[in-house]
């Protein structure tokens, strides 16, 4: 110990090597490691403090959300929340077209989605993995009141009055023996008494059951229970309704296979389907397979996405280069002026800004109309400027301009002109001096540049969604589309989360081409 | 002989001006010329013109007027990258993105020597300097003496004839700023070298050139060797600028073949040389080196001039005694003496007499 304080004392920085086994002790002998730290820890608290508000406007108006939109492209609780019987059901029948108890299983999910009114929503969300399935549960919906199962209720009163009446029902659902004996009643009994109490506001022990709380007790007893304290009944004699048929006879679609591997596929929690439908792919009968050409949108407009972005980057780098040349050589005064015109776009609206284009470019546009007074176009040959990709790249060219010029400026203006004239006075001419020297130096700007330029153009929306027409539209314009009009927002989360993704991989890839060390905002 | 006279004009300003704005000239009406194998050095305050005549000569600024010849040849419009002056810019300009052998075989490259040749001469370059070792570093990977060295050897490399340096050693430390000049003065008396310097640093000026040309308000004050321009300034401008200086104001009362006798305003008489006044009544003020001051009676001669002072300030300098007196109305009078065994060490408030020999006290314009 007094060794260790002697060594550790010494304000010499040799004990301070990793080597020492020792460790490094402060003057009152505590280490010195948690000395320093305890020292640091006001400056770090304070240092916290005051990015506080910041981080907390971050988290909630930006971290949270990109993570409720991350979870969105997977989340898929809805299939087993709204059948979770049939779910469970499904999982012990394999055939490729179910048998009788999953269709009991459905019958009663969709007896008691259909009092909650989600089977709608159920049928929309399997909609887009299944283009019939929206109708076929929209149809089941209403027509599963009317399926034959009163029949049951029918035979089983007439057997006994005792179960026509809701009170003894209540009785027997309160006993844990007839619970037990009775599993089915009880799951249908419970979900009936739940909704007859959530929805209707009534009490279950003075309404009249529901069908499908006989079609289950029927199940339950010829299945064999012998529940205690009910009135015996025997339901081998009873006249059987096959629920299978009455799904059939209601829509032949679910007899047919697709709607069931569909339900299949979708019914775990958490589904990989919202990313292979963003990449054009589908979950068949066969596995993953590829969608059919018509429905195969997304990998081309990723693609457009990523060619026009790099095509605009590219025309502002053209641009953008001589300008902020321009500005950076010129003296102060004028250079201010200048610059001003380059910020003159920021103070008009984008709107406006866009709109111009279309005004200037459309058909019957401005430069149409010049060009066709000036003879150089015939009357009938007018350019389509508008509404494809050349309105695209255009104005977004324009309106991302000032985002290469500015990091381009800044990084010139960094560049003394003594460099130039070091070349010269070494013999380069202008085009050396420059291409050898300046350029080289300026790369950094065009780098930061063309990050902004490009990551704002690959999610930009606005301008493609005015001018882009068609063939014009950004991966951003669906997303937007699957956001507010088709209301599938997993999709629209699964498209983001990939854009995100290959945006942050371009990053990667940029860092190690260029190095990331290479991009300056300032000199 | 026709060697020599050409020689004599290696560099030439014949009546060039300058002006920037059209209204005020920075450079007025300079004419200079510079031999072969000189080293001139260029001093001046800031914004006396002295950067703006090495910026025409490299061919950065034109002259707005006048005519700047090199080895005979107007190179008023040749473009600076055919000029083959080597230049050592003040914050070295070394290229960033460059080794220190790319940035060597940069004026090598451009004028297209083949790599062979370059590598050689690159490996010369650096040797001359002594940073052989440091050709794969990085510029920012230098100290600011490496990269003032390797500047040198950028400027060099090519082997031009004429080198100008901006006040290269401006952001270096004192001592190793001593320790380039001599350096430079080395290697450019080596290779035979004409070099233009630029400085504001008086004691660089002196140490270094064979002759200064001392700049003010766009004009060359006095063109003459250190120890001319140091020991016999020609106007009380150069005689202020140039080292550590005493100024007394007078009027002249008597003037002779190289001899005047000062008024001072005080009431004095001194006898000083005349540099700049001509008849008795000029107004004048005469200059005295502090070094040249005796206050030690038995060293004077015995028909001296002397003045009384008072002893207001000793400051012990190591090598030397700094006294500030206060002398015919001015305090801030330096002498300076030796520190010698059997120096006189004063004290402040002592009465003493001063004096000079009348050579040493140079009686210049009154401006």
């Amino acid at each position: 110990m007094a060794d260790a304080t002697i060594t550790g004392g010494l304000p010499t920085g040799r004990e301070a090597r990793p080597a020492s086994p020792e460790p490094m002790l402060a003057a009152d002998g505590t280490l010195l490691r948690a000395s320093l730290a305890r020292s640091l820890r006001r400056q770090k608290a304070r240092a916290l403090l005051l990015i506080a508000p910041l981080l907390l406007f971050i988290l909630v108006t930006f971290v949270l959300p990109i993570g409720d939109m991350l979870f969105r492209s997977v989340e898929n609780a809805i299939v087993p929340e709204t059948l979770p019987r049939t779910v469970a059901a499904l999982r012990d029948d394999p055939a490729e077209v179910p048998g009788e108890a999953v269709f009991d299983a459905l019958y009663t999910d969709l007896v008691v989605a259909e009092e909650y009114k989600i089977h709608t929503q159920l049928g929309t969300r399997l909609n887009y993995e299944f283009g019939g399935a929206s109708s076929l549960f929209r149809g089941a919906g209403r027509h599963v009141g009317k399926f034959d199962t009163d029949v049951y209720a029918d035979q089983f009163g007439d057997a006994n009055p005792a179960f026509a009446d809701p009170g003894r029902w209540a009785a027997w659902m309160a006993d844990d023996a007839v619970r037990a004996a009775l599993p089915q009643t009880t799951d249908a009994y419970d979900a009936w008494a739940k909704f007859t109490v959530d929805v209707h506001g009534d009490d279950p022990a003075e309404e009249d059951l529901g069908d499908f709380v006989y079609a289950a007790l029927y199940r339950d007893l010829a299945a064999g229970a012998q529940p205690p304290g009910l009135p015996s009944v025997d339901v081998s004699g009873f006249e059987a309704v096959s629920l299978k048929q009455q799904f059939v006879d209601d829509d032949e679609g679910w007899g047919e296979p697709e709607i069931w591997t569909t339900l299949r596929t979708f019914s775990p929690r958490f589904t990989a389907g919202y990313y292979l439908n963003a990449v054009d792919l589908k979950i068949g009968p066969q596995g993953i397979e590829l969608r059919e050409g018509s429905d195969r949108i997304y990998i081309q407009l990723f693609i457009r996405t990523l060619i026009l972005s790099v095509t605009i980057t590219a025309t502002c780098i053209l641009l953008g280069y001589p300008v902020a040349f321009l500005l950076a050589s010129l003296p102060m005064r004028s250079a201010n002026l200048l610059m001003i015109l380059v910020l003159l776009p920021f103070w008009t609206s984008l709107l406006v800004r866009t709109s111009a284009w279309k005004v200037l470019l459309q058909q019957q546009g401005v430069i149409n109309d010049l060009l066709v007074w000036a003879g150089v176009l015939s009357d009938s040959g007018r350019l389509v400027m508008i509404n494809n990709q050349t309105g695209t790249i255009i104005a977004m060219t324009h309106i991302l301009l000032p985002f290469m010029i500015l990091p381009l400026y800044s990084v010139m203006k960094g560049i003394p002109p003594s460099y130039v004239r070091a070349a010269k006075s070494l013999g380069a001419n202008d085009w050396t001096a420059f291409w050898r020297v300046y350029f080289p130096q300026s790369v950094p700007g065009i780098g930061a540049g063309s990050i902004l330029v490009f990551i704002l153009a690959i999610g930009y929306y606005i301008t493609p969604e005015l001018v882009g027409g068609t063939k014009g539209v950004f991966i951003s314009n669906r997303i937007a589309y699957h956001i507010s009009d088709s209301l599938n927002w997993g999709l629209a989360a699964a498209l983001g989360t990939i854009l995100l993704a290959v945006v942050l991989l371009l990053y990667w890839a940029y860092d190690r081409l260029v190095g990331i060390d290479n991009v300056k905002l300032g000199g | 002989m026709v060697q020599a006279s050409r020689d004599a004009a290696f560099v030439e300003f014949e009546r060039v001006q300058k002006s920037y704005d059209g209204q005020t000239l920075v450079v007025k009406d300079l004419n200079l010329t510079i031999p072969k194998g000189e080293f001139l050095t260029m001093l001046g305050p800031s914004g006396s013109g002295k950067t703006t005549c090495l910026m025409m000569l490299a061919g950065f600024e034109t002259a707005t007027h006048g005519e700047i010849r090199l080895a005979g040849r107007n190179i008023n419009d040749v473009p600076p990258h055919k000029r083959g002056i080597g230049m050592v810019f003040q914050n070295y300009a070394l290229f960033p993105h460059m080794s220190v052998a790319e940035n060597l075989a940069f004026p090598l490259e451009v004028r297209k020597m083949g790599q062979a040749e370059r590598e050689a001469k690159v490996k010369r370059a650096l040797d001359m300097v002594q940073m052989g070792k440091f050709a794969n570093r990085r510029p920012a990977q230098l100290s600011g003496g490496q990269q003032q060295r390797i500047a040198l050897a950028r400027a060099l490399v090519f082997e031009p004839e004429l080198v100008l340096m901006d006040e290269p050693l401006g952001a270096l430390d004192k001592q190793l700023r001593e320790h380039m000049q001599f350096e430079i003065k080395h290697i450019s008396d080596n290779l035979g070298i004409t070099v233009v310097y630029v400085t504001h640093d008086q004691t660089e000026a002196l140490t270094m050139s064979d002759r200064v040309a001392v700049f003010n308000d766009g004009r060359i004050q006095q063109l003459a060797p250190p120890d001319v321009l140091y020991e016999a300034p020609l106007n009380s401008f150069v005689a202020q600028f140039i080292g550590e200086n005493n100024t007394l104001t007078g009027v002249v009362t008597a003037i002779d073949q190289g001899r005047c006798v000062v008024r001072l305003d005080s009431g004095d008489e001194i006898d000083a040389k005349p540099v700049n006044v001509s008849r008795v009544g000029d107004r004048t003020k005469v200059s005295i080196r502090p070094e040249r001051v005796e206050f030690n009676k038995a060293r004077l001669r015995s028909d001296a001039h002397t003045l009384r002072a008072r002893v207001e300030e000793f400051i012990y300098m190591g090598d030397m005694f700094r006294t500030r007196l206060s002398v015919a109305g001015n305090d801030e009078f330096i002498i300076k003496s030796r520190n010698a065994p059997d120096q006189t060490r004063l004290q402040p408030g002592q009465e003493i007499e001063i004096g000079w020999l009348p050579e040493d006290c140079r009686a210049l314009d009154a401006a």
